[in-house]
This record gives C-alpha cells, sequence and structure tokens, in this order.
C-alpha cells in the first residue's frame, strides 16, 4: 500500500514516499519519513516489510559510511546501488531474506545525477523515472506520457504533482501527503511535502433539485 | 538466442524488465561480454540474470589470471555448467546462452544450458525464454548453413521479432551483436514496444 516515486531531471533526482505508516488496516503515523541518508549526495527510499526496511537501510548506510571512512571519498552512485543489490541478492538465497523494494538516487561528479530502481529480489535497473507500489499502475502511464529528458526541477514537481493527484483519484488507498527530497550537486534538499491538488465537490445532476424540494417541504 | 553462420557468430535478445504483467524496463541487459569473440546471453529471474553473470564474470577472470590466456567458447561451456550445477537443489533461474569464435583458430560455437547447468552443444542454432517454442520456429523457418555477416544479421533479428512478438511478455526492444573475426557489431533493432 506504500509508494515510492523517483524521477532523474537536469543534474538531479527527485524522490518522494508517500508519508503514512501503517499496519493492517491502521494508519498509525501520517508524516512518516521513508527516506534513509546514505551519504552526502546519496538517498535511499524503502519500502516493505516492516523492520526489514530500517534494519537494511541502516545497514547499507552505515557500510556506505564505512566506505567513507576507510578510503576518504564517497562511492559512486552504481557503485553504492551495486553494493546493495549484492546483500540483497546474498540475502535472497539465506534463511533471513530482506523484503524490500527501494529507490537510490544520488549524484555524483563523473555521472551526473542517477536513479536506481531495485526489486526485493535484486534487481536493478537504471530508469529516468520510477515508481513502487500499486502507485506505479496509476503513475508509470503519466510519466511515461510527459517525462522528458532534462527538465527543470519546477517542470519535475509538476509532473510528480500530476502523479499524486492521479492515485489521490483511482487508488482506493488514501496516501494524501508525500515527502520529497531532491539531491543534487549541492547535496540532499528536503522540499515542502506534496499533497494531491484539492477539487471543489462534483455535485450530481439530480442533488441540487432534491435539496431544494428538501428544504421547501 | 544464437546462431551460427559462415564463419561468424550472432547473438541477440530482448531487452524488456518486466514484473508479470508490468513493464519496469525498456533497456535491461542481457547479453555479456566475456571476452573479445565470446557472449553471453542469460534469460530468466532477472536478480539471477545480474548475479550470474557476475559471478561468471569472477570465475573467468582468475581463469584467464592463472592460465594467462582467454577462455575458449568450449571451456566457457563447462564453467557456467558447474556454476550452474552447484546450485542443484536452489538453482539460479536462468538459461543461458554461448556464443563465440575460438580465440585461436576463429571457430564458430553456440551452445545452451538449462537452469540446472545441463550443456547442449548445436551446429544450427540455440534459443531460450518464455517464447522459445516460437523461436525454434523461426529459427527453423529462417536459418540455412554458412550465411554470412549480413544474411546471419538479417536472419536472426527476423527471428527474434517475429517470435517476441507472438510473446505477451517478450520484446520492447531488442539488440543484436554480430561477431566476427576481426570485429563485433551491435545493433539496436526497432522493435515493437508493446
Amino acid at each position: 500500500m506504500e509508494c515510492l516515486i523517483g524521477i532523474r531531471g537536469k543534474d538531479f533526482v527527485l524522490l518522494a514516499s508517500d508519508s503514512v505508516a501503517g499496519r493492517s488496516v491502521v494508519a498509525m503515523k501520517k508524516d512518516h519519513d521513508k527516506m534513509f541518508q546514505l551519504s552526502s549526495k546519496l538517498l535511499m527510499a524503502v519500502t516493505g516489510e516492516g523492520g526489514d526496511t530500517v534494519q537494511f537501510a541502516e545497514y547499507i548506510a552505515k557500510n556506505i559510511q564505512l566506505y567513507r571512512m576507510r578510503n576518504g571519498y564517497d562511492l559512486s552512485t552504481k557503485a553504492a546501488a551495486s553494493f546493495t543489490r549484492r546483500n540483497l541478492a546474498d540475502y535472497l538465497r539465506s534463511s533471513t531474506p530482506y523484503m524490500v523494494n527501494l529507490l537510490i538516487g544520488g549524484h555524483d561528479d563523473n555521472d551526473g545525477a542517477d536513479l536506481y530502481y531495485m526489486d526485493y529480489l535484486g534487481s536493478m535497473v537504471n530508469l529516468p523515472f520510477a515508481v513502487h507500489g500499486y502507485g506505479s499502475f496509476f503513475t508509470l502511464s503519466i510519466m511515461d506520457r510527459y517525462y522528458k529528458e532534462d527538465m527543470t526541477k519546477e517542470q519535475t514537481l509538476a509532473l510528480l504533482q500530476r502523479c499524486i493527484d492521479e492515485i489521490h483519484e483511482r487508488f482506493i488507498v488514501n496516501l494524501n501527503s508525500f515527502k520529497v527530497k531532491i539531491i543534487d550537486k549541492d547535496g540532499i534538499h528536503v522540499l515542502k511535502d506534496i499533497r494531491p491538488t484539492t477539487k471543489p465537490p462534483v455535485e450530481a445532476e439530480g442533488t441540487q433539485q432534491q435539496q431544494q424540494l428538501m428544504d421547501t417541504a | 538466442m544464437a546462431m551460427k553462420g559462415k564463419n561468424c557468430v550472432a547473438i541477440a535478445a530482448d531487452t524488456r524488465f518486466g514484473i508479470q504483467a508490468q513493464t519496469v524496463s525498456t533497456k535491461f541487459q542481457k547479453i555479456f561480454e566475456l571476452g573479445p569473440r565470446l557472449y553471453i546471453g542469460l534469460a530468466g529471474l532477472a536478480t539471477d540474470v545480474q548475479t550470474v553473470s557476475e559471478r561468471l564474470k569472477f570465475r573467468v577472470n582468475l581463469y584467464e589470471l592463472r592460465e594467462n590466456r582467454r577462455v575458449k567458447p568450449k571451456t566457457l561451456l563447462s564453467v557456467v555448467s558447474n556454476l550452474l550445477y552447484e546450485r542443484r537443489f536452489g538453482p539460479y533461474f536462468v538459461e543461458p546462452v554461448i556464443a563465440g569464435l575460438d580465440d585461436v583458430t576463429s571457430e564458430p560455437f553456440v551452445a545452451s544450458l538449462d537452469l540446472i547447468g545441463c550443456p547442449m552443444v548445436t551446429e544450427d542454432f540455440v534459443v531460450s525464454g518464455t517464447c522459445s517454442e516460437q523461436m525454434y520456429g523461426m529459427c527453423e523457418s529462417v536459418w540455412s548453413p554458412d550465411l554470412d555477416p549480413d544474411q546471419l544479421f538479417e536472419a536472426i533479428s527476423q527471428a527474434l521479432l517475429n517470435a517476441a512478438d507472438r510473446d505477451a511478455v517478450s520484446g520492447w526492444g531488442a539488440v543484436v551483436h554480430i561477431i566476427e573475426k576481426d570485429k563485433v557489431t551491435t545493433r539496436t533493432l526497432k522493435a515493437r514496444m508493446d
């Protein structure tokens, strides 16, 4: 029931995640942040089994930091994503696999901005835009239609707004706020939460007449 | 799939990465280079395609460091077979095809394996994937012995494209490598993106 969205723009990556923390049918927390900072210019958004998400994300984050401490420089986005994939794939056939789906967004000096999609089995792809969860069924086609290479921040946010509006319109689960972060050459920036655009309620045709009759009666 | 020609081989694959009915990526790499004239294509579960190609590259690198020469296609077949059979009771869900020219004699070689490493060397072509039956039909029609590189390119491209078009979960892009004695030509085909 969770949704992660990632869009690559001109020299930046935008990651958005819904902010509902739920267990079974209960929404326990409405402003939960599902994104973990792996390094100064690497961000990972995680969904999946409760517990596995945080454990795996922190494990990867600490190992990325260890590399930096040992070698004096950060891992590239591709290397960090490959490292994450290797861990997921190795644990897959152990007795304790991690059930986590993730998006890794990062910025390098060499390769620019990169977005990697990884599922719980450890399949990894570099994509211009990616979505995890049921939200993908509603939003991937919208992105196919409106995404262009090298969009500006404003254009990317507009595209994200379209996607969130569609999820709000058609997805049965109420995901009414998304945490948004951008990674560019200056690091990770937290933007304001994005909510679906409120539309005026649509009244069915006969109700106005019925209301008038009710009032006079 | 992979096909033999006259002093050349060709290997081709679609480029779809999907999760059941949903297509996630149309640029997924399934063919990997293990030598200047030796390629392996892997069909099956995406995570295992990536894991097997990484582990295989590791083994081939060690082989080349120890033996101080490039691995022969026939030997690679045995290496892959061993890698897959080690997991006999918890296998990697991949079906590899190998295409290459022998390093010394430049003899063409194609082979395929099943998911637990049973090797099969053929004199004409090998196929693997969800539309393998369609590919067998197409290859049988378009292939003939001793095709030159251009004819081989046409043959393998038509075989792959038309077979994939009859399978709902195959397609969304295709890539073909033609391996000759002195060069390798890689072409991306204009495929139906549906």
